[in-house]
């Protein structure tokens, strides 16, 4: 079998009638090379024709196809067109491919750059609406579930939540710590650097002390959170629902945003606002550190100065963003998993779609309450 | 070890033969010491109680899953410490259809029929396209569902497409994990009858897991039975008839089998 010759078509002429005799094995390893001989042999080749098949030692589909694909090209060149020497194998095989029409269909019609761009937008417009109708279906359905454990405690998910709280919050105090100790480090040590200019060192505790019980402190929680527990929100979520647990879920009459999606957002919103005032803690103790080895402030100095610069509603500050921007990231997040379909690829897009807009929101949040804390000058 | 029954004489070539497979979970064992052959051109079904251990089995010979002692070898090939290479010119000549489908999501069903022809072969597009084309339309598929995602196909149309991949590269052996079922009786039955016409014209040796007694019946030239850790019988629906065993009585033999048989 591993002997057999390399296939080939050859062509004969004998008073008038063409002889195409194919030989060797046509089978799918030798197709390839075929295919040349074949496109020539039709466009060459015209009237009465034989093909003989008598030579071919092995066959198979697609072997069978490209003397399928032989047969249609000659014929249509109304040459009368006959097979012999078939054996019974690939006669067979020719039988099974022939009834069957396989032209390959038009490509869809081509629209123009103008269409296509318009398209994209009234899409983006479109999705963007859906998107938004979504993340309101989900706060309702975690309003609803949160009212209805209010008239049934019992049925209240509490262990649900604490295994939630556990994961989003608990888990991720290390990586929080010590992503906020080497921020409020940075900033105290950058600023007292500018500052030295001015002989104004001092002030840099002030600064590392406002911006981060303000801004930075929260902003860098909810992001991390946001591509830590979001991102797994939306995969859980997501691969649930290609494997139908969702649908099983509401044919079983549980409402899978209480079951799955409420208790989840509750978590965040109760995680988060610790998570912040950990980051704060964490921050103010990195500037400490740097202000002391780099600037000479004493803790004990530090510690005083920072109670002259902030008053306790700059933390507040803070700390009312939190259990917004929770929602923000839970929300987005369960609606980009609840928006996952079928396949491998629309899992990871909408992960990543879940993780970029809620970092995106959390930011423009963000700069929302800094125009208000502003204006009722707070 | 059992002869060949059907009559092509003792000269059949056997392409896949296992010796000796043992396989286990943790401290529970589920295949034991079990010897199995298939033939050249022979449908084999493999029958037994859902947890005998027929897609491990399955698995098995085809390296997916580990096993503690035995041997395969697939077409006179020692299949086991084969080197990658070899392994990998066996694994072209194999066509697999999972319980499943196990088709790629993120492909059309044309490029996941196309995938093994662009791994392993030089083709011009158009020719690959046309022969996938040939394929999806073998298995019964509409054209139209050429360029579907998977996600939109129903259960009947997912096993046809994997088997048009399965077939992709016209395989000598091709395995089957529960071909029919999900699949309406008609459907079933145009199943059964295309893996036949397939074995007939390609040439095609198959393996196949099956719950299916009409499939059994129609398209089957042997079958095996798995129970108690090893094969219990092997041979033709005649042999399994006459066996003296409780479970194989009961299940060739039950109301459901009866009323195939009659119709057979």
């Amino acid at each position: 079998m591993a002997t057999a010759i390399v296939a080939q078509l050859d062509f004969s002429d004998t008073d008038g009638q063409a002889r195409l005799r194919a030989v060797g094995s046509w089978t799918v390893r030798t197709v390839g090379n075929l295919e040349p001989s074949i496109d020539k042999a039709i466009s060459d080749v015209s009237g009465a024709t034989v093909i003989d098949l008598s030579g071919i030692e092995h066959i198979d589909t697609a072997g069978a196809w490209l003397l399928t694909r032989l047969h249609r090209g000659l014929s249509a060149k109304e040459g009368d067109v006959s097979v012999e020497g078939a054996s019974e194998n690939a006669q067979r095989l020719l039988d099974a491919l022939n009834p069957t029409e396989r032209e390959t269909p038009p490509p869809p019609p081509q629209i123009g750059a103008a269409q296509e761009l318009v398209e994209a937008v009234g899409r983006t417009m479109y999705f963007s609406w859906q998107d938004l109708l979504a993340g309101l279906n989900i706060l309702g359905g975690v309003t609803r579930g949160l009212a209805r454990a209010i008239r049934h405690p019992a049925r209240f998910r509490i262990t649900s939540i604490i295994f939630h709280i556990d994961r989003t919050g608990l888990r991720a105090v290390p990586i929080i710590t010590l992503m906020s100790l080497l921020i409020g480090a940075i900033i105290a040590q950058q600023s007292a650097f500018q500052l030295r200019a001015f002989g104004a060192e001092i002030f840099s505790v002030d600064l590392v002390a406002i911006l981060v019980l303000r801004e930075i402190g929260v902003l860098l929680t909810a992001i991390m959170i946001a591509g830590r527990s979001g991102s797994a929100i939306t995969a859980e979520i997501g691969s649930m629902k290609m494997r139908e647990e969702i649908d099983a879920l509401s044919v079983i009459g549980v409402d899978p945003v209480e079951v799955l999606i409420m208790p989840r957002i509750v978590a965040l919103i109760i995680a988060l606002p610790m998570l912040v005032f950990l980051a704060d803690i964490a921050a103010l103790v990195g500037g400490g550190l740097v202000s002391w080895v780099y600037i000479g402030i004493a803790p004990e100095a530090y510690i005083d100065r920072v109670r002259d610069a902030v008053a306790l509603n700059t933390l507040f500050v803070g700390l009312i963003k939190a259990p917004f921007m929770a929602l923000i990231i839970g929300i987005i997040a369960a609606s980009e998993g609840l928006s996952v379909r079928g396949s491998a690829a629309s899992l990871g897009q909408h992960t990543t779609a879940a993780v970029v807009k809620s970092i995106f929101m959390v930011i423009v949040v963000d700069g929302l309450f800094a125009l208000y804390f502003a204006a009722v000058n707070y | 070890m059992a002869e060949p029954l059907n009559g092509h004489g003792s000269e059949r070539e056997v392409v896949i033969s296992g010796r000796g497979i043992t396989v286990g979970f943790g401290d529970r064992l589920i295949l034991e010491n079990l010897d199995i052959d298939v033939y050249r051109g022979e449908i084999l079904g493999v029958v037994g109680a859902s947890g005998t251990g027929k897609s491990v089995l399955l698995r098995t010979i085809l390296g997916l899953q580990s096993k503690r002692a035995g041997s395969v070898e697939i077409l006179g090939t020692p299949y086991d410490d084969a080197d990658a290479d070899t392994r990998a010119s066996i694994d072209r000549r194999l066509g697999v259809l999972f319980q499943q489908g196990a088709l790629f999501s993120s492909l059309t069903v044309l490029q996941n029929v196309e995938f093994p022809m662009r791994e392993h072969l030089h083709l011009s597009q158009r020719l690959m396209d046309e022969l996938a084309r040939v394929k999806i339309d073998l298995v019964g598929l509409a054209p139209e569902a050429a360029d579907r995602m998977p996600s939109e196909l129903s259960g009947g149309m997912i096993k046809r497409a994997s088997l048009a991949r399965a077939l992709a590269m016209d395989p000598a052996i091709v395995f089957l994990d529960e071909p029919t079922s999900g699949l309406d009786p008609i459907g079933a039955a145009e199943f059964d009858e295309l893996i036949a016409t397939l074995r007939d014209t390609l040439g095609l040796t198959v393996f196949m897991v099956t719950h299916d007694l009409d499939s059994l019946h129609t398209v089957c030239d042997r079958i095996a039975v798995l129970g108690e850790r090893h094969v219990l019988i092997e041979g033709t629906m005649q042999d399994m008839l006459d066996f003296d065993d409780p479970w194989v009585q009961k299940y060739f033999r039950g109301v459901r089998a009866r009323r195939v048989e009659n119709e057979v």
